[in-house]
């Protein structure tokens, strides 16, 4: 049976109708064309499905979507913002902290959780953070650097202005 | 996987839930943080044709203060670790709880949920195919325990973390059904049985845990697993005291995962009544309960070594509550090294 799924996704409002079986990954990926959240394991165990609702990571193969109704869903291709990466995309980019990519949206959602929530997390705190992540190329060593720099690029960015308020008006049209 | 088609329905009231569950309560499960039912039913472990989610109730997820504290079911692990009340008072709950799964599954999942969580086994927690290929087993669609072929009772493992350590801080529950609700002590929601581990009606909710005010009281929680995060456990220890000094006045001591249910270990506690708790004193009462302990071959892990780290693990806990630092013991454990060291000599000073 159909029913009717009304919630936020990415600061987008959503309504469409949904098989009631289905979980909020398979809503997020096949109704919705949101293919950024990884289907992994299936079963809550590897991460890769993460996601944030109402601010914080779950793991959207494990939500019936029918239970996200009037949730405010945030996916990896939400991180992005006027244009530009969130410094935890620069950041993985730049350091080599994805390799076969298929747990990076997952890491990416639930590290940007974590710096929302505090404003200088340890080391340490990072690991605990992402401890229900994996990483099956084991590249958690570049993983961990990346989400320190981009601490340190989002304190800097703060400064900055985004890169389409630095274009002259109507510039490259 | 996908799930297998359900009824769902959404109360807003614990009274429309009871109601509810009680149309058609064989046919009928409760859906909390979905982190344990959900995995099941994909796994065709469960396959219930109504779903009735109690995330909408709001009532189930608050703490409330009394003689005590009465924690709603819905309470989700997160909010229970974050809870200043639980870390200051309830230290062994504390550790407990923030041992279970990983932060996403702590974010969704729920203390009633844990409690309630289904036992575990090798030969049940497998695909549909896998447990099809063996014939199934006793526990769901087959006849046979194949734990031990012979067992006339299925012997999966109750792998909750914060049950046991409810139990040793003397926790009450409430369940609530269409014809009222009734309190038990929680030792009285567990059998020994790993078909029919809990003692509630089909038709009945649990709806809160009561933890006593235990001024004087400490508690502590340790947990084996194969990795730092993540794992159910393999065995623990639940220990909470009251001392005097060093003399024990009062204690209780459960084992987690050594058996289908939380497991109370009595002869351990008679040794300690009344006695200085001294290094020799923690070793021999933590060798009494793991004389109870019967982990079976059907978890991560060797049964013998189970078997005997449940002595560390009791005698780590009893030394955290004298007041040693055993922080790089919790260290040591996570790694694996911590059977290395004598238990009568594991205080690290």
């Amino acid at each position: 049976m159909k029913v009717r799924l009304t919630c936020s996704v990415n600061q987008e409002p959503v309504d469409v109708l949904v098989d009631d079986y289905k979980t909020l990954l398979e809503v997020l990926r096949e109704d919705l064309q949101l293919t950024g959240t990884k289907h992994g394991c299936e079963l809550g165990e590897c991460g890769a499905c993460a996601v944030l609702v109402d601010g914080s990571p779950v793991l959207s193969c494990l939500v019936l979507a029918v239970e996200s109704a009037g949730r405010r869903i945030t996916t990896v291709e939400g991180l992005a913002a006027d244009g530009r990466l969130h410094p935890l995309q620069e950041c993985f980019a730049d350091l080599g902290a994805s390799q076969c990519g298929y747990c990076t949206p997952g890491i990416l959602i639930t590290a940007k959780a974590l710096l929302d929530a505090e404003p200088n997390p340890s080391r340490e705190r990072i690991c605990e953070a992402l401890s229900g992540n994996l990483c099956r190329c084991t590249g958690y060593l570049q993983i961990v650097e990346a989400v320190e720099a981009a601490l340190r690029l989002g304190a800097a960015s703060k400064q900055r202005q985004p890169l389409l308020a630095q274009s002259e008006p109507g510039a490259g049209q | 996987m996908r799930l297998p088609g359900f009824r769902y329905r959404a109360p807003r009231t614990i009274e429309d839930a009871a109601a509810w569950l009680a149309e058609q309560p064989a046919d009928s499960m409760l859906l909390a943080g979905g982190t344990d039912l959900l995995p099941n039913m994909k796994r065709r472990q469960q396959t219930p044709s109504t779903i009735i989610g109690l995330s909408g109730i709001g009532a189930l997820a608050e703490i409330r203060n009394g003689d005590g504290l009465t924690i709603g079911a819905g309470v989700t692990l997160s909010n229970l670790v974050a809870d200043p009340r639980i870390r200051t008072s309830y230290a062994g709950l504390w550790q407990a709880a923030a041992q279970v799964a990983t932060p996403h599954l702590r974010n969704m999942g729920t203390i009633g949920g844990n409690v309630c969580l289904d036992t575990r086994c090798t030969y049940y927690d497998q695909n549909y195919e896998w447990r099809k290929s063996i014939d199934f087993c006793m526990k769901r669609d087959g006849k046979t325990c194949w734990v031990a072929t012979s067992s006339p009772k299925c012997l999966a493992v109750s792998s909750t973390d914060t049950a046991p350590m409810l139990q040793a801080l003397d926790a009450s529950v409430t369940l609530v059904s269409a014809g009222g609700a009734r309190v038990l002590p929680i030792a009285d929601l567990f059998a020994n049985d790993g078909m029919h581990y809990l003692t509630r009606q089909r038709d009945e909710i649990l709806a809160s845990i009561a933890v006593p005010a235990l001024d004087g009281w400490r508690s502590a929680y340790w947990k084996l697993r194969r990795r730092g995060a993540f794992d159910f456990p393999v065995a623990s220890a639940a220990v909470a005291a009251r001392l005097d000094g060093r003399r024990v006045v009062d204690a209780r001591i459960v084992l987690g995962a050594v058996s289908s249910r939380p497991l109370s270990a009595d002869r351990a506690v008679a040794q300690l009544l009344g006695q200085e708790l001294t290094d020799d004193l923690i070793a021999s009462a933590g060798a009494a309960a793991a004389e109870i302990a019967k982990p079976m071959d059907n978890t991560d892990f060797e049964l013998v070594w189970r078997k005997k780290m449940v002595r560390a693990l009791v005698s780590a806990a009893l030394h955290e509550i004298r007041g040693d630092d055993m922080r790089a013991r919790r260290l040591q454990l996570a790694r694996q090294e911590m059977l290395s060291m004598p238990a009568s000599t594991s205080a690290a000073r």
